[in-house]
């Protein structure tokens, strides 16, 4: 089995002066689930477009399972799967003939390597006599990740699947990608849903160009330097005003009807907090201490970044 | 929240149909002024389709709606200048300055010159924008455009704003800062009608609807659909009443 490792080093890309990636380097393991979360514009599309050989970095190097991607980049095209974020298939070809199309031009077919798309295409199959243009939402996804999956690729790149794609489409996908995984793939995903940081093996927390931070999701978590309190109460917005101005307090966000109180070490006594909450006439005000989120932590290095180790 | 006991938005047996598949069958549901309600669904379960006619861009098929106090099929025109307008693909121009958007949006709901300017003034200063103002659409922030999308939809002060999934792809403080607004907006009498896929945000809404397959499967307030389906959080309600 080939090396399917991605290495990156230093990559740095400006867009008519403006850095879309800023100085890039991470390394990712053989047969990983490796995520990169962050929101538009924080570089994730320009990285899968010079890690597939469609964009030229100005400075840095890039192996894909052990080639180069400038000097391989015939190499990396043929053990690549790629889905773009843009559904991109032939609107006007229908379900059956945009797979058979990929399978043909990657000297491969359909019968070849249907047991690798068989999960996923499946649940496609009544509708391969529709055109792709008239598909659902989810059924795109579905298509799109087969066509990138049929010619059997060693690294699959997919930028953003699940964006615009509902909550129970979403479980769904990082369900088919959980069985991929087993199958030996190594599996480069994007995401702008922080909630999906916690199905990769690692993950890349990104915001500007840069990588914030590279590590498992319980590392994330577990370095989250502050002490973090759910509050509930009646008027959340008359609610996230008031612990604003409450003292030590460091952040304070909404996450649905509770608002995250962060604080360093042991600055706020949770019965004071409830006490002067029950006094500005809150109703049922409830206070517990609660492990931070992946997007606790995003937030928290979105405004204090540590800087980050160069090796 | 400001919501009260006032319909603006009336729904009544509202069907859509394209040929033989129907879209909307038989949407029935209202939204009281000020408040701000949630209408989530999978994708292809007809929201969209029902924006649309609500903003008075498509007929029903059938049903009875008044929007904002006007009829949808004989007042279409009062429903479009009594209401505003934001979708995921944002509706500013980005070959134009912060300041000509601003202008372009204003003349079109009728605002004079000088209501133009000052308006203008205000927003550049409560968004804290000064700089930005001569700036091109094209060279400003993600989420600086999203605010200001936001506050053109609301320019012209309309009764209610249409937010379709306003929040995709932007970073989770952003996203926070552009709901304040849109609680701001609410506590000033404005009724905010959204769109998102992102479940957390459902919670912040004052009611919620969840249609499936063209119907409306659950409407209530986000607490009381938690306790009705058992679950922790609207993601898991979207859960269970989505995938049956």
């Amino acid at each position: 089995m080939a090396i399917a490792s991605v290495h990156v080093h230093q990559v740095t890309k400006q867009f008519n002066g403006t850095p879309a990636l800023d100085n890039i380097s991470f390394d990712t393991g053989n047969g990983e689930l490796f995520g990169f979360i962050g929101p538009d514009g924080a570089g994730k599309t320009t990285l899968f477009r010079i890690l597939t050989t469609l964009l030229l970095a100005d400075s840095g190097t890039c192996t894909v399972a052990g080639y180069d991607v400038v000097k391989d980049y015939k190499a990396i095209r043929n053990i690549c799967g790629y889905m773009p974020g843009r559904f991109s298939l032939y609107q006007d070809l229908t379900v059956e003939e945009n797979l058979r199309f990929f399978a043909t031009i990657f000297g491969t077919t359909i019968d070849e390597n249907y047991h690798l798309v068989k999960d996923i295409y499946q649940q496609i199959e009544p509708f391969r006599n529709r055109k792709a243009g008239q598909l659902s939402g989810g059924m795109k996804q579905k298509l799109a990740l087969s066509c990138a999956m049929i010619h059997k690729p060693d690294v699959l790149f997919l930028d953003e699947p699940t964006t615009g794609v509902d909550a129970v489409s979403r479980v769904e996908f990082w369900d088919m990608l959980k069985r991929l995984k087993n199958s030996g793939i190594t599996i480069l995903v994007s995401t702008p849903y922080m909630d999906e940081a916690g199905l990769c093996d690692r993950v890349a927390l990104m915001q500007n160009g840069r990588i914030m931070t590279i590590s498992t999701p319980g590392e994330v978590i577990s370095s989250y330097p502050l002490s973090l309190l759910s509050v509930k109460a009646g008027d959340i917005y008359r609610l996230l005003g008031e612990l604003r101005a409450y003292p030590g307090v460091h952040s304070v966000y909404a996450f649905g009807q509770t608002a995250h109180v962060s604080f360093s070490g042991q600055q706020i006594e949770r019965q004071q907090m409830f006490d002067f909450l029950k006094s500005n006439n809150h109703a049922s005000v409830e206070i517990s201490v609660i492990e931070p989120s992946i997007e606790d932590c995003f937030m928290e290095l979105m405004n204090n970044p540590v800087e980050k180790q160069t090796n | 929240m400001s919501s009260t006991t006032e319909n603006i938005i009336t729904v009544k047996n509202l069907v859509k149909k394209f040929g033989s598949f129907t879209a909307n069958d038989h949407l029935t549901f209202e939204v009281k002024k000020g408040e701000i309600f949630g209408f989530l669904g999978a994708n292809g379960a007809g929201k969209t389709t029902a924006i649309k006619i609500l903003c008075g861009l498509s007929y029903p098929t059938s049903g009875e709606l008044s929007v904002a106090g006007f009829d949808i099929y004989t007042q279409r025109e009062k429903v479009k200048r009594n209401i505003g307008y934001m979708s995921q693909r944002f509706s500013l121009y980005d070959d134009l300055t912060v300041f000509e958007n601003i202008r372009f949006y204003g003349g079109i709901y009728g605002l004079g010159k000088k209501e133009i300017n000052s308006r203008t003034n205000d927003l550049m200063q409560r968004l804290g924008f000064e700089a930005a103002r001569d700036k091109l659409i094209r060279d400003i922030p993600l989420g600086w455009k999203q605010k200001l999308a936001f506050s053109v939809a609301i320019l012209h002060n309309p009764k209610i704003v249409f937010l379709d999934e306003p929040t995709g792809g932007v970073d989770p403080i952003t996203r926070r800062q552009f709901w304040d607004m849109i609680y701001e907006a609410a506590h000033n009498g404005i009724t905010v009608f959204v769109t998102t896929h992102y479940m957390d945000e459902a919670e912040y809404c004052d009611r919620v609807s969840i249609m499936v397959d063209g119907k409306i499967a659950a409407l209530d307030t986000p607490e009381n659909l938690k306790r009705q389906f058992g679950a922790q959080s609207m993601n898991d309600v979207f859960i269970k009443l989505a995938r049956p």
